[in-house]
């Protein structure tokens, strides 16, 4: 076990960051050329949808982030408060602004897509509202870490926000879920589209890959970043980047 | 510390919390009066907005009722803990002797009795402008009754989150809307449900059970949230 908590040491974890990233990225964009190729090339055009349907390449893995990464965050945040690691925080931190990004791309992507399927772009849809509501949660996450100018006090309220959000996440769904069916019908329903064929599945799969290995890199990269930023000074900050590094005289 | 000492300790926190803060705002009535304005007004817009088409209103009332207590919740909750932090009194509260939790519990009380419970007394009122019949108010009640104690309990752990940041008002609003939205279907959905013929057992009994869950979680993560702001 003693490795873990060496590598909950910022100054340790830094470095590996920095190596790891490049290589998570590098997969994110080789997933995401193959996935881009099998999703827009190789598979065939939707009988019923036509070519809209492949935004689903792009739409899909992101609201599966979405959800995920909201997860992450509340898992790094119990992780915090109990055994008191600051890097539990900082991945917490590093990652809201990708969840973010992907709820919002989930939620854009669907309206994309809405407005030839549907035929208009929103609709007070169960999924459509409870991610528009997760969207909320996350910017929630986020404005209340930059109003904290202590950055202690910021990580531990972003924690405990965290941890209430995910306990109201089901919560949210299943009450927006059971909102919709009593105002309108199911006259829409993703759930009701005809079984996807194999390639199209698989397209989807190494999409939903490429966005795993982007959130990891890109929360890694953020990660460095806050570190730098909350450990301005520090000497093996300063052995690190070298003594022309204008860090150490920020502060 | 025996349990039953523990016990008797959390009570008297209880109880003590309340009543003293039933006892200031009783000598800033002010306060709560103007919480209750802002519900009127905010109310009285949506006819004047929507047109005062009955129809409509009806349809609508019941709705614009549940979101305009939330924001009156809303404004109110910022005071929950700001008077107390800023003079210091919170951090005495907390070295106290007795049950940080229940000293909490108590404050949230209060201020339910001087917010959620006055927008209850206000309600019938505001019903006839929508055109609500009497038992539809009963039902609107009974979901007041139900949620504004969640609206409470929940509020009090953001408000205490965002002690003494600059631009509290709208990062409170932005944290705590989202959360609402259970209390807000549910209340809202029981009294269509009713209007509909249809029954409303489950709408109550849900919302019954977000107001356990909140009161057996929002006090202490409420105190949890005001040992971060304090330390």
């Amino acid at each position: 076990m003693a490795w873990i908590y060496r590598y909950a040491s910022p100054a340790t974890f830094y470095p590996v960051a920095g190596v790891l990233a490049p290589w998570f990225m590098a997969a994110a964009a080789l997933l995401a050329g193959l996935g881009l190729y099998i999703g827009l090339i190789a598979a065939p055009t939707d009988f019923q949808q036509g070519d809209a349907y492949r935004i689903i390449y792009v739409h899909v893995p992101a609201a599966w982030m979405s959800m995920l990464i909201y997860i992450v965050m509340a898992i790094y945040a119990v992780l915090y408060l109990t055994f008191n690691t600051r890097l539990s925080a900082m991945m917490m931190n590093a990652l809201a602004p990708t969840g973010a990004m992907f709820t919002f791309l989930a939620l854009w992507t669907g309206a994309l897509w809405g407005r030839p399927t549907w035929g208009t772009y929103w609709v007070w849809d169960a999924r459509l509202t409870s991610e528009l509501i997760l969207l909320f949660l996350y910017f929630g996450f986020m404005a209340l870490n930059a109003a904290i100018e202590d950055a202690r006090r910021a990580d531990k309220a972003a924690a405990l926000v965290a941890i209430v959000g995910v306990v109201n996440v089901p919560i949210i769904y299943f009450s927006v879920q059971w909102w919709n069916t009593l105002h309108q019908g199911a006259s829409v329903s993703m759930t009701a589209s005809p079984k996807m064929a194999s390639i199209m599945l698989s397209g989807m799969l190494v999409m939903g890959l490429a966005a795993w290995m982007y959130a990891i890199g890109a929360a890694l990269k953020r990660v460095q970043t806050i570190i730098v930023e909350r450990e301005v000074g520090a000497d093996w900050l300063r052995r690190h980047l070298g003594d022309n590094a204008q860090v150490g005289r920020v502060a | 510390m025996s349990a039953d000492a523990v016990h008797a300790g959390a009570w008297a926190g209880l109880v003590w919390a309340l009543r003293r803060d039933l006892r200031l705002a009783a000598r800033s009535a002010a306060e709560v009066l103007v919480v209750l304005g802002f519900f009127f007004v905010a109310v009285t817009l949506f006819p004047l907005g929507v047109g005062p088409d009955p129809r409509v209103l009806r349809l609508i009332g019941a709705g614009v009722i549940w979101v305009c207590a939330m924001l009156a919740c809303l404004m109110s909750l910022a005071r929950l803990f700001a008077a107390d932090f800023a003079d210091g009194t919170l951090e005495q509260m907390l070295l106290s002797e007795m049950p940080f939790g229940a000293i909490v519990c108590g404050k949230i009380g209060a201020h339910w009795l001087t917010t959620g419970w006055p927008l209850m007394l206000c309600t019938p009122l505001v019903g006839v402008q929508f055109g609500l019949d009497v038992t539809e108010v009963g039902v609107l009640l009974l979901t007041l009754a139900l949620g504004t104690p969640v609206l409470s309990l929940i509020g009090g752990i953001m408000a205490a989150l965002t002690l003494g940041l600059r631009g509290t008002g709208a990062l409170l609003a932005l944290l705590l809307l989202p959360l609402y939205v259970p209390v807000l279907i549910f209340g809202v959905g029981a009294v269509d449900a009713y209007s509909a013929g249809l029954g409303i057992e489950g709408q109550l009994s849900i919302l019954g059970a977000e107001l356990i869950v909140a009161l057996v979680g929002a006090p202490l993560a409420a105190a949890a949230a005001v040992r971060i702001a304090i330390d």
